[in-house]
């Protein structure tokens, strides 16, 4: 992750490369629109939000299309992090500590790598629970797909798929509040691609420690040829 | 059509009252078929395409007198042919006939499982009706059916079936299917009435015609239902061609739209509240401005 320099020359550091973002935003505003369509599904409370998407009907044909895309986005992501995803024994410290990061004390919180352990179950969690969702939505999308003599995959789906949507809500608004409200500067990451440099020891001290290294061995490497400062 | 005049009882997917409820005193209607005395004439059949104005599709060969294997979005009228051998040994071979269609159940399990506002309604009769300009098209009443009723229509995208013809009936007329039988096996009329004909015609068949367990089909399952069966033996439905012995609205479905639903929306909601108590409480982290970071070239 680190082969270049992650040191931007304004000072700042990169946190999300222009794919991730992307990929980001592709699983995030797909996801909102089956978040939407699929509570109007779920109760006549919230039947208006797909009135408002424009009807109904609409919104019943376009959310398994939506739920594909975002599928493929999960699986991208899959790709690009499950790598840094592996729980590490820091992130069993960071659990152990997790009274702390509620309360904000985050002197108190192990030196966390580029993810947490927190962003990690979140990772794991989506992943998850969107295969169940596609495996579940798979057997609701068509109903002439499902004969009558299968009709058990159909009265197990639709308990399935609202359980396994109702987990990734919970993710969904605790990770939504964390990026937005708690950790300032973290939307940005994800929108510029880059965070402070103290934003980045704040919060992920052993992924900045290991760029500022990988720097100097860079800086050491190539300023030896060249005439001293 | 004026949903006040139908006297709608409930309506799928709907969060708020009723229209038509207790409007007017309004009996129960259910249709009575006899089966001992269907001869599988198909007259229902083609009455019903009639009156519905659905169109003639191809039928299918099954090496039985049914016409096609299943009912169908526009065939929603079949008898269904079953071979039965009560001892078991062929001695005492049956040709039973069973006309399936919507069973109009008093506990529908397709209106519970509907998302869209108004796609079903139970009127108060106890007709349930299928209002294709609000359905949406995402089978649930297919899923919430016990019967497989519900058919989905790919060309048209909207499910339908059986309304025991509703309008005919809000005009004081009987349905289609009753108008058109020829032998009197179908009966239409107040729920009180049609159970009294089938128990008497049970207790006629079970002390005259040998048929120790005759009885009237009235699933309790699903709160009874507003098509009775008179059965030459009520305890063995499944021989008619699929008719569940205790038919009830699936126990997934009444789990996800009940209890799951309320809890859903309690933790969705106490989540959010949640959140904002720890906004007030705690507010954003901070990245303090005196923290050290060792630069490139400087001792920490």
């Amino acid at each position: 992750m680190s082969r270049q320099s992650q040191l931007l020359p304004n000072g700042r550091v990169l946190r999300y490369s222009f794919p991730e973002r992307l990929m980001h935003w592709v699983a995030g505003i797909s996801y909102v629109y089956l978040l939407l369509t699929g509570l109007a599904f779920w109760t006549p409370w919230l039947f208006w939000i797909a009135v408002v998407l424009g009807g109904a009907t609409l919104s019943r044909e376009l959310h398994p299309w939506a739920g594909v895309i975002f599928v493929i986005a999960v699986i991208w992501m899959y790709r690009t992090w499950a790598a840094q995803m592996k729980t590490t024994e820091r992130d069993k410290q960071w659990w152990r500590s997790l009274k702390h990061y509620i309360r904000n004390e985050d002197d108190e919180l192990p030196s966390e790598d580029r993810f947490n352990a927190g962003q990690k179950s979140l990772f794991w969690g989506f992943f998850w629970c969107s295969l169940i969702l596609l495996l579940t939505g798979l057997i609701l999308w068509e109903p002439q797909w499902i004969p009558w003599n299968l009709h058990i995959l159909r009265l197990i789906a639709v308990i399935v798929h609202p359980i396994a949507a109702l987990l990734t809500i919970a993710l969904f608004m605790i990770h939504v509040y964390m990026g937005t409200a708690v950790e300032r500067g973290s939307f940005g990451s994800v929108i510029r691609g880059d965070v402070s440099r103290k934003w980045a020891a704040r919060y992920h001290r052993a992924w900045y420690d290991q760029i500022v290294h990988n720097e100097e061995q860079t800086v050491s490497a190539t300023s030896a040829a060249p005439a001293k400062e | 059509m004026s949903q006040a005049n139908l006297e709608i009882r409930r309506i799928s997917g709907h969060s708020g009252p009723v229209p038509g409820v207790g409007l007017k005193r309004e009996s129960e209607v259910a249709k009575l078929i006899d089966t001992t005395t269907c001869i599988g004439c198909k007259a229902c059949e083609v009455a019903c395409l009639e009156w519905n104005g659905l169109s003639f599709s191809d039928t299918t060969f099954d090496n039985s007198y049914q016409t096609m294997p299943d009912t169908s979005w526009n065939f929603w009228n079949l008898i269904r042919f079953n071979e039965y051998e009560p001892d078991g040994d062929g001695g005492n071979l049956m040709l039973l006939m069973r006309k399936d269609q919507c069973m109009h159940c008093e506990e529908p399990g397709c209106l519970i499982a509907c998302p869209a506002d108004g796609a079903i309604v139970q009127y108060a009769n106890g007709i349930v009706d299928f209002h294709q300009d609000q359905c949406i098209g995402c089978g649930y009443c297919i899923t919430g059916c016990p019967f497989n009723i519900p058919k989905f229509s790919p060309t048209s995208r909207k499910v339908f079936k059986c309304t025991l013809c509703a309008d005919r009936v809000s005009e004081g007329l009987e349905p289609a299917c009753i108008k058109a039988c020829p032998t009197g096996c179908l009966h239409f009329g107040t729920k009180e009435e049609m159970t009294a004909l089938g128990e008497s015609r049970a207790l006629q068949l079970r002390e005259q015609s040998g048929f120790a367990h005759a009885g009237v089909y009235d699933p309790s399952g699903v709160g009874g239902t507003h098509v009775l069966y008179v059965l030459h033996d009520a305890t063995n439905p499944e021989a008619y061609g699929g008719l569940p012995k205790d038919p009830r609205v699936p126990w997934t479905v009444r789990l996800w739209k009940y209890p799951l639903k309320w809890l859903g929306n309690f933790a969705m909601i106490a989540g959010a509240v949640g959140i904002f108590v720890h906004y007030l409480r705690f507010g954003p982290k901070t990245v303090e401005p005196d923290l050290e970071i060792p630069k490139k070239g400087e001792q920490p």
